[in-house]
């Protein structure tokens, strides 16, 4: 028998390559998983948090199945678990109150700041125009010029302000001052996008005799749908999450969400499991836009970044 | 912005005299309307006349109609122009009619005495609430805090950036990863403030704590001392944030043209040399704006504050905004937190503008 010898062979070079390529991925992989279970942790926790008992949450069992049994507790205190779900629920209809009008608030707010924001982005990226002293750029700042505003300086004047116009405690309030807040965003937004179109397209389109406006709603639109999009998703965001004015405008009546797991927090009395799951079904609807619609989100806050 | 992009249109508007006379004539008559139902509601308010108003809604209204005849009227006066106009108008009324009115509004009510629950109402006490603010330590201690908070966000962009390289890296399931990370994003702070704060740092049974005394920490406490407080809440509102300056240097990693970074390594440059002679020049303009617009961000925290600690142990988490919150919510004493909130805001503009100014000087030679 001869001595099978490898002729070709990697040289010892290529070894350490391979051995450096492989290193390096595991470090990337590493640390990308690492970061995903600091992202998704407190997510999953709370999930199983709200299917423990007592004696679950002081032993710190984390694996539902294996660790401990998952039981309904924290689903049938807010009124949403299997067996409850049919039946009359006070705490449930309460949730449902406050989800609608964290529903309505946020979706009528986001949708009025991308109508008044589109229209604005798309008048300053196209005409000349002059308000007084004010052109093109100067109307520009004044708009984007509101994200430096704090919300704390208009939070006590507005409070004072709805008392008197009796605005305070409804979700007509609450709209009007989340669709100011969002609005630089979206014309920050917008005016990139608009940007990006070329002015021909309604040069063809005015020359074919359509007005300015009919050029605007049946050339531009359509292009500049996933911009709109985009900018709608995150103004969606920011007003569901929205806590600071709500806490301050609303009592009883217009109450959001948010205010609604804060004003749990503060009460010592509360389960831990009833908690988990109220917290959960209040960022529920976010994940699931999160998941879905990321790219839009993306290139929501992808627009201002690269010029 | 140049004008040569500009939509140029020329039309001939034949508008007749009359048509021009009734716009302008709907314009000053909503406006007199408005002028009188505004001082019959001060006359009322003043106690000189009684008309019977519930509230101010009357004058709402009427500013709404002027408001909607002042657009209409563009477009009878104007023709073509006010249609124009008319695109970027209805914003314009719209935020200077919910910023500047309660800013003026909010000047008043900052220089006076008004404690929304006392019935002598609101008194006019000068300078009062200004002496009161410079011998009050809790507020200049929110405002230093605010100054350490926001030195934090070098931290975050670091780590932001690093995440950023990692997912512009080849990697297999990006778009999981990608998710994954905007997630903290998504979640409500004070959703999180229960998820983080008070549950998976509770210091008997949460899974934080439980880790840190496995790693020896005796009694881990993270709201304990001033300084571990504010780094938690720190790392909070890191967490939450951080995808949000990811996302964006993640677009402008993509933006880079591939063949740069290949032309470096053609040249010689090993990964390392490639990042800071290549990348992070190329990155410079993004990394600016990222970090100004996450200051801006910074500067409103409030909600994870207000609901893990309410500002303690001793103001030491205390921002600007939860300790105005909170001077409202225990004493209802409006006028000071709004000269409190008046004077931040003065604050901001002023630190801002200089940012920015240094920002367009650092991005200039570069690019």
């Amino acid at each position: 028998m001869t001595a099978t010898t490898q002729i070709f062979r990697d040289s010892e070079a290529d070894r350490r390559h391979r051995a450096k390529w492989w290193t390096s991925r595991i470090a990337i992989y590493g640390v990308l998983i690492l970061w995903t279970i600091i992202c998704l942790f407190p997510i999953y926790w709370t999930i199983t948090t709200s299917f423990k008992m007592a004696p679950n949450v002081m032993k710190g069992n984390m694996v539902p199945f294996v660790d401990y049994q998952p039981a309904w507790l924290g689903w049938r205190s807010l009124g949403l678990s299997p067996d409850t779900i049919w039946e009359e629920s006070t705490v449930r209809a309460e949730f449902m109150k406050r989800f609608m009008n964290s529903a309505v608030i946020s979706v009528t707010s986001s949708a009025l700041a991308v109508v008044l924001g589109s229209l604005a982005a798309y008048g300053l990226s196209r005409f000349n125009y002059r308000f007084g002293f004010m052109k093109n750029s100067d109307i520009s700042f004044f708009f984007l010029s509101q994200l430096i505003l704090p919300p704390v300086v208009l939070a006590l004047p507005f409070l004072v302000l709805y008392k008197e116009l009796a605005l305070l405690d409804t979700r007509v309030g609450l709209i009007l001052l989340y669709t100011l807040s969002v609005l630089p965003i979206v014309i920050w937004i917008m005016r990139d996008q608009f940007g990006s179109i070329p002015t021909e397209l309604e040069e063809a389109a005015l020359v074919d005799g359509l007005s300015v406006w009919g050029a605007f709603a049946t050339i531009i639109l359509p292009i500049a749908l996933p911009g709109m999009v985009a900018a709608f998703i995150l103004s969606l965001v920011l007003t569901w999450n929205e806590y600071f004015f709500a806490a301050l405008l609303t009592s009883t009546h217009a109450n959001t969400l948010p205010v609604m797991v804060a004003s749990q927090t503060g009460s010592q009395g509360i389960s831990w499991w009833s908690m988990a799951a109220l917290s959960f079904a209040a960022i529920l609807p976010l994940i699931v836009i999160g998941v879905v619609l990321e790219k839009y989100i993306i290139k929501g806050m992808a627009a201002g970044a690269v010029k | 912005m140049s004008n040569g992009d500009l939509l140029h249109v020329v039309t001939n508007d034949n508008i007749s005299d009359g048509r021009k006379r009734f716009g302008r004539a709907m314009i000053w008559g909503t406006a007199g309307l408005t002028a009188v139902v505004g001082t019959l509601q001060v006359m009322q308010a003043t106690g000189q006349a009684e008309f019977g108003f519930a509230n101010w809604r009357p004058t709402l209204y009427a500013f709404c109609t002027w408001a909607v005849a002042l657009c209409w009227g563009q477009v009878l006066i104007r023709g073509e122009h006010g249609k124009r106009t008319l695109f970027v108008l209805p914003a314009a009324i719209f935020v200077a009619a919910l910023t500047i009115f309660p800013l003026l509004f909010g000047l008043i009510i900052a220089f006076s005495d008004w404690n929304l629950s006392s019935p002598t109402g609101r008194q006019f006490n000068g300078l009062d609430n200004v002496r009161q603010m410079w011998t009050d330590p809790f507020f200049w201690n929110a405002l230093w805090n605010m100054v350490l908070y926001s030195a934090a966000i070098l931290v975050e962009y670091a780590v932001a950036f690093g995440l950023a390289l990692l997912l512009n890296a080849q990697i297999r399931a990006r778009k999981f990863f990608r998710v994954a990370f905007l997630l903290p994003l998504m979640l409500s702070p004070v959703a999180v403030s229960w998820m983080i704060g008070k549950s998976m740092l509770e210091a008997r049974f949460g899974p934080l704590s439980r880790l840190a005394r496995f790693f020896g920490v005796e009694n881990p406490s993270f709201f304990g001392s001033p300084e571990i407080a504010r780094a938690t809440i720190m790392i909070m509102d890191a967490w939450t944030y951080i995808p949000f300056m990811m996302i964006m240097i993640l677009a402008g990693l993509q933006a880079i043209p591939k063949e740069l970074n290949e032309a470096a390594k053609v040249d010689g440059a090993n990964a390392w040399r490639n990042f800071w002679e290549v990348t992070f020049p190329l990155m410079l303009p993004v990394s600016i704006t990222a970090i100004l617009i996450r200051i801006i961000f910074k500067l409103k925290l409030a909600d994870v504050v207000i609901n893990v600690t309410s500002g303690g142990p001793g103001g030491a988490t205390d921002t600007v905004t939860s300790f105005i919150f909170r001077e409202y919510r225990e004493r209802s004493n409006v006028g000071y937190g709004t000269l409190l909130a008046f004077v931040y805001l003065v604050i901001i503009v002023i630190a801002m503008t200089f940012l920015m100014k240094l920002a367009d000087r650092w991005m200039r030679p570069r690019t």
